[in-house]
């Protein structure tokens, strides 16, 4: 047994290291989070955080519950598949409280020109003008209800709540 | 988009990984590089660099306790890192690093270290007095047996140690490699060469560093350098080299033949962006000089005094070499878009967490560990703990 | 999403409870929604894209992206009549305010959307250390942005350039699918905001989607369909030439 106790020293120095490991998974025990590994090598709880994040936009199906008179208007038109918020901006704070939080039009100048000034880069069937010489400065809704922009259609005021 | 030709894609404009980044590789490939001198040695019984033997395990050790510093300065949540511990992934390379880190530290560099010094502790801790003599008692774990038996056994378990930890230094500098050689998506690191080039390369610097430091710190200590021990260092050092440089002139010329779809976007970077860093600094001054410097030792019988400078020459131009192919690769991979389309240019900032100052403390850092180590466990024969038949 | 209004009417009372505790940030799994009922991908229809930017500006809104980095992006290609290999590309702020008028002397030009494509075999989650990305049960590639480091691994590993580092959270941060939108039957916020349906959300698992037949009838195709990413976000009538 002379080897074991020439050899002490060394068993001292592993035992340091047995210690160390039973440490860390006491350790390990308590610090990992419990959803971790629920469906894979990640915190599974994550998952729930991170879908209840606050929604901006409200969709266009909550506007059209409410604004029935527009879903008219625009349904035969050239903008029937323009989703309300793409002009109008995010208003799921309007769609959760409609009376008190009022949504403010967009300004056509800059809104209709980003979409309809022509360019070569759009696809070609894609109506596009030179704002300066389509209108001589007057602005689009002169001519073109938002709602249903075809020349032909009715001119009547755009709708949707006051 | 000050600094931007061509296209990139958006969120590539800044560069994620800093100089910090480029620190850390140079700084394991140290620890890598001088841990194979100190084997060459202990294991292969190349009996004329063993003066340098102590001093190379003390350099590895202080280089690597400074190594993490730099990942974690980097990191966006630094007291998470934890979680590499907890819950590697292990798909990941990077995962590995904190039990690698671990391992390397406490199984291989601190018990070869701890072997051999064991009779010096033991008798410092007899002799010394106040602080110092707690510090040693602690290091001894309790055990002041170092009878010629325990000494025999701590030699024969020393030498396995050194043994296992030749793989293991490759492991703890070539996962490196393997971290940026397994990126798919970036073609200037994907490659299964990376690794290896890494491993040479980092053997390079270790063993120019340590030679450097020896001769340094004999200077200072105004003894006389052992000539046998650095000419020997400085002919491993050249072998050494020229694998280095085939396998990198081999990754260069297969890319140049191949020429897939990224090379004309590299290639163009190369003569740009990185002409300084990469052809003047890594190839010219930092491989293909000191190449040549030590194929005329090998060659040409020098006087000493000659010899002596070509090897300071020659291991400085080394080392700059090297930190310039890891500026090359972790730099130069994040300053042209994936879209081969454009480059973009990194802004190395001065007084910030990952600036230019805080890289330059951290490569002096480990000189100052390596001054408390030299200190506390010294490595030369003559100042070592006196006892009857002293000198080992 | 064609929804009737009868539909609508039984959809919104659970919507508003839905949003209640949604607006209180109470983490839950949003009612009625089963992970294992759903594949998600995008169908992107280059030919539709008209660069106005609208998905760029709907999803800084909706997701708090900081202003120079993008969970989506628009770029808008030249290519010219001589070289298909260099075409020019700009995204001027990513697209957001849409771009500037092109000459069109020679050469054609066309827009591309590009967002992270929840790739299945995703090389981002692949290389994440500690766990901190990963693609959920339902096809969503996802950051747990309380357990990321921020070492930056999964933006160097991702092929499209579609990960970044939240300067301010110092987190990896990237498109997430708007999950907390998808999660409670409403579409992403770009789809939502693209006025020609150039953008699609797609839910491969639901076999009333229109991508079964859309994939039939088109010629569709992945980004770098050469790394073997199994990108989810299709794009029809891409070009070659775009990387």
């Amino acid at each position: 047994m002379s080897t074991f106790k020439d050899a002490g020293h060394l068993f001292r120095f592993a035992g340091l290291f047995v210690l160390a490991f039973l440490v860390f998974l006491v350790v390990r025990h308590y610090v990992v989070p419990k959803s971790f590994g629920q469906y894979g090598h990640y915190r599974g709880a994550s998952m729930g955080e991170i879908a209840a994040r606050p929604v901006k936009f409200a969709g266009h199906a909550s506007c059209e519950a409410c604004h029935t008179d527009v879903v008219d208007k625009k349904k035969n038109g050239k903008h029937a598949q323009v989703n309300c918020e793409a002009c109008h901006g995010a208003l799921a704070k309007h769609a959760d409280d409609p009376s008190t939080v009022k949504p403010t039009l967009p300004d056509t100048a800059v809104l209709c020109a980003r979409c309809h000034t022509a360019s070569a880069a759009k696809p070609k069937g894609f109506p596009q003008v030179v704002p300066a010489e389509h209108s001589n400065g007057l602005p689009c809704e002169t001519c073109h209800q938002p709602h249903n922009p075809g020349m032909d259609a009715p001119k009547t005021d755009a709708g949707g709540a006051k | 988009m000050s600094g931007v030709e061509g296209y990139m894609y958006p969120n590539e404009i800044t560069l994620y990984w800093s100089v910090l980044i480029v620190l850390y590789p140079f700084i394991t490939g140290l620890v890598a590089g001088a841990f194979i001198l100190a084997s060459l040695e202990r294991v292969f019984r190349v009996e004329a660099v063993a003066p340098t033997y102590r001093l190379a395990l003390l350099t590895a050790l202080a280089f690597l306790l400074v190594a993490p510093l730099p990942l974690v300065l980097h990191l966006g949540h630094p007291f998470r890192s934890p979680e590499m511990y907890f819950t590697p992934h292990s798909t990941s390379a990077m995962a590995m690093f904190g039990y690698v880190y671990l391992w390397y530290l406490m199984a291989v560099l601190v018990l070869e270290i701890w072997l051999d010094y064991r009779r010096e502790i033991v008798l410092l801790s007899q002799s010394s007095k106040g602080l110092l003599r707690l510090v040693y008692r602690v290091m001894t774990l309790g055990s002041s047996n170092i009878s010629e038996r325990s000494l025999a056994i701590d030699d024969r378990v020393g030498w396995i140690v050194t043994l296992v930890g030749i793989p293991s230094a490759f492991l703890l500098h070539g996962y490196v490699g393997f971290i940026f050689g397994s990126i798919k998506a970036n073609p200037w690191w994907s490659s299964p060469l990376m690794p290896v080039v890494f491993i040479f390369s980092a053997m390079v610097s270790g063993i120019a560093g340590v030679m450097l430091l020896y001769m340094a710190l004999t200077r200072l200590r105004k003894q006389t350098i052992d000539m046998h021990c650095v000419d020997t260092i400085a002919m491993y050092m050249f072998y050494i080299f020229i694998i280095d440089f085939s396998l990198e002139m081999l990754d260069l010329i297969h890319r140049i033949y191949e020429a897939d779809e990224s090379f004309r976007s590299l290639d163009f970077m190369v003569h740009t962006k990185l002409y300084f860093s990469q052809i003047v600094v890594q190839i010219l001054l930092g491989t293909v000089t000191p190449l040549i410097l030590l194929f005329l030792t090998q060659v040409v019988k020098f006087p000493e005094m000659v010899r002596k400078r070509i090897y300071v020459l020659s291991g400085c131009l080394a080392l700059i070499g090297i930190f310039a192919m890891r500026w090359n690769v972790v730099i130069g991979g994040q300053l042209f878009s994936k879209s081969f389309l454009g480059y973009t240019t990194y802004k190395m900032s001065l007084v910030t967490r990952e600036g230019l100052l805080v890289a330059i403390a951290l490569t002096l850092l480990p000189l100052f560990f390596l001054w408390v180590l030299v200190k506390l466990l010294p490595p030369w024969p003559e100042k070592s703990a006196q006892a009857p038949a002293a000198a080992d | 999403m064609k929804i009737s209004r009868r539909q609508m009417l039984i959809l919104l009372p659970a919507a508003a409870v839905a949003w209640e505790s949604v607006l209180a940030g109470t983490p839950e799994e949003s009612p009625n929604y089963k992970m294992s009922e759903h594949w998600w991908g995008m169908l992107i229809d280059v030919s539709k894209c008209i660069g106005c930017g609208n998905c760029v500006r709907a999803c800084q809104t909706e997701n708090d992206v900081p202003d120079g980095y993008f969970r989506t992006w628009v770029e808008r290609y030249h290519v010219s009549d001589e070289n298909m290999t260099r075409p020019e590309v700009i995204s001027p702020d990513g697209g957001k305010e849409g771009f500037p008028v092109a000459k069109g002397d020679e050469g054609k030009y066309f827009f591309v959307p590009k967002m992270c494509n929840h790739c299945v075999d995703s090389p981002c989650t692949q290389v994440c250390p500690v766990g901190a990305t990963f693609i959920g049960p339902d096809g969503v590639v996802l950051v747990d942005q309380k357990y990321c480091l921020g070492c930056a691994y999964c933006v160097q590993a991702c092929p499209y350039g579609c990960r970044y580092i939240h300067p301010q959270k110092e987190v990896a941060d990237k498109c997430t699918l708007c999950y907390h939108r998808i999660t409670k039957g409403l579409t992403t916020a770009c789809c939502e905001a693209c006025p020609t349906g150039a953008r699609q959300l797609a839910d491969l698992k639901d076999p009333k989607d229109p991508i079964h037949e859309f994939l039939r009838t088109h010629n569709v195709q992945v980004l770098k369909p050469q790394m073997a990413t199994g990108a989810k976000a299709f794009y029809n009538d891409l070009d070659g030439s775009v990387r």
